[in-house]
């Protein structure tokens, strides 16, 4: 059997316009053989949640810097939800409280990577919890 | 599978994205599809969008969508991008100029990397587009990866090819040399805002007054789009790229062109699935029986010549072939 290639979508959502963290995570994703699908900033959810399905990713990287992740982060899942696509998995990362973790968790976000998060421990964490479908 | 099939002709993107990674990914099932797919394809106008990286070819994409759902026609885009020779990992950042049509359902956007294709495309291009084909869009945009002079792979694919260049890249003797500038049904210069744009515009309109026509009546034009930052003039250009390569296409049905593009269309895919179906079989045998690295020893060691050693390799599989 050939070997599934891992594919990932890295997102911003909202307002928020810096993206310097998730293009290093983009780039870091490519450096471990991904392909990575990089949508910008910018992205209203229903814009991330469409372009995750037509790119057939196992996995969409939100990040969010501004503080709008407990209303956008949410909202990507739900839209997958809504269109089928839950074996998508959702994680997130950017400046996000601790007290927001069980409400993003209780949504349906896989896991948190705050400032500080190895760029190893999440291409570790990708690479375990994610099998390539 | 004859409900998948049924699914992926109603535009099922969920379904047609997923094969297309099947292709990609070589699953053996998703051959098997795409032969129940087939006759459903082959009715899409294809455009070609080449030239340098950073040239502008996804910006230009995205403005003939916008062109194209104007006059209503369903668009299929297919956009690549280099594999990583040393990690297999891949930025696909083409589809960051496009996402104000991600919510389109008449717009469907599908990143490709090249995994070690050299020709501008990837492998799974040719089926990538059957099945956006078998979805029924009207028109199918195939983006190649930033190229050079000779990553020619699209003109197997599209009907109408556009190159995009930029000022500022190199003198006249450029625009002579064969390759990429023999290929252009339309060109385009991008950033034409940029010293050097009028020089270039010159220097391919001399270039084309030499071409040899090989019997077409068609005049290649060359669209100059100014910079994307200012929309207004930056739309009015790309009105005049859809309605030229729009010309083409009318011109290429009429002067039977379209047929001939046609048939080397099929004559690649032959090529094509024969080095999926033979070649890469035997490899994918010879490797995994470690015969590869022992003929490649007697090679080395010039107990062998590479001649006889394919021929010894094609002879025995056809042997086997017949017994089967």
């Amino acid at each position: 059997m050939p070997e599934r290639k891992i594919r990932v979508m890295v997102a911003k959502p909202g307002l928020d316009g810096h993206d310097r963290g998730a293009r290093v995570l983009a780039r870091c994703f490519r450096d471990a053989g991904f392909e990575v699908v990089y949508t910008g900033c910018h992205q209203t959810p229903e814009q991330i949640a469409a372009a995750a399905i037509q790119e057939d990713v196992d996995l969409v990287g939100l990040s969010c810097l501004s503080g709008a992740h407990r209303a956008l982060f949410p909202k990507v899942v739900e839209l997958l939800r809504g269109k089928g696509a839950d074996d998508i998995t959702v994680i997130g990362g950017g400046i996000i409280p601790e007290q927001d973790f069980q409400l993003l968790y209780d949504a349906g976000i896989k896991a948190i990577f705050t400032p500080g998060a190895s760029l190893d421990s999440i291409v570790e964490w990708i690479k375990t919890n994610i099998k390539a479908r | 599978m004859d409900s998948l099939i049924k699914k992926i002709c109603a535009g099922d993107v969920r379904l047609a994205s997923r094969l297309i990674r099947d292709i990609e990914d070589k699953i053996p099932e998703a051959k098997a599809k795409i032969k129940k797919l087939y006759a459903h394809t082959g009715k899409s106008f294809i455009i070609g969008i080449t030239g340098a990286p950073g040239a502008g070819k996804s910006t230009l994409t995205d403005a003939l969508i916008t062109q194209l759902r104007k006059k209503n026609k369903t668009v299929g885009v297919l956009a690549v991008d280099p594999t990583s020779p040393f990690t297999g990992g891949a930025i696909l950042g083409d589809r960051i100029r496009m996402q104000k049509h991600a919510e389109d359902e008449g717009v469907f956007v599908r990143s490709l990397a090249t995994r070690g294709a050299l020709g501008g495309l990837s492998q799974a291009a040719g089926d990538a587009i059957h099945v956006m084909e078998a979805m029924g869009k009207d028109v199918i945009i195939v983006e190649t990866v930033g190229i050079g002079q000779q990553e020619l792979d699209i003109i197997n694919h599209a009907h109408s090819v556009v190159v995009v260049l930029v000022p500022g890249m190199g003198d006249e003797i450029q625009t002579m040399k064969a390759g990429l500038m023999e290929i252009a049904d339309v060109f385009v210069v991008n950033k034409a805002n940029r010293p050097g744009a009028n020089q270039l515009q010159t220097e391919i309109a001399s270039m084309l007054k030499l071409a040899s026509k090989n019997g077409a009546n068609w005049q290649t034009p060359i669209v100059m789009v100014g910079d994307a930052f200012e929309p207004a003039a930056f739309t009015e250009k790309a009105a005049e790229l859809a309605q030229k390569i729009e010309e083409h296409h009318q011109y290429l049905i009429e002067s039977g062109k379209l047929t001939e593009r046609m048939h080397r269309k099929a004559l690649a895919e032959i090529n094509d699935a024969l080095s999926f179906c033979l070649l890469e079989p035997i490899i994918e045998e010879l490797t995994s029986t470690g015969k590869l690295k022992h003929f490649a020893e007697k090679i080395k060691n010039r107990k062998a010549d590479p001649y006889s050693v394919a021929e010894e390799i094609a002879k025995n599989y056809f042997i086997r072939q017949d017994k089967k």
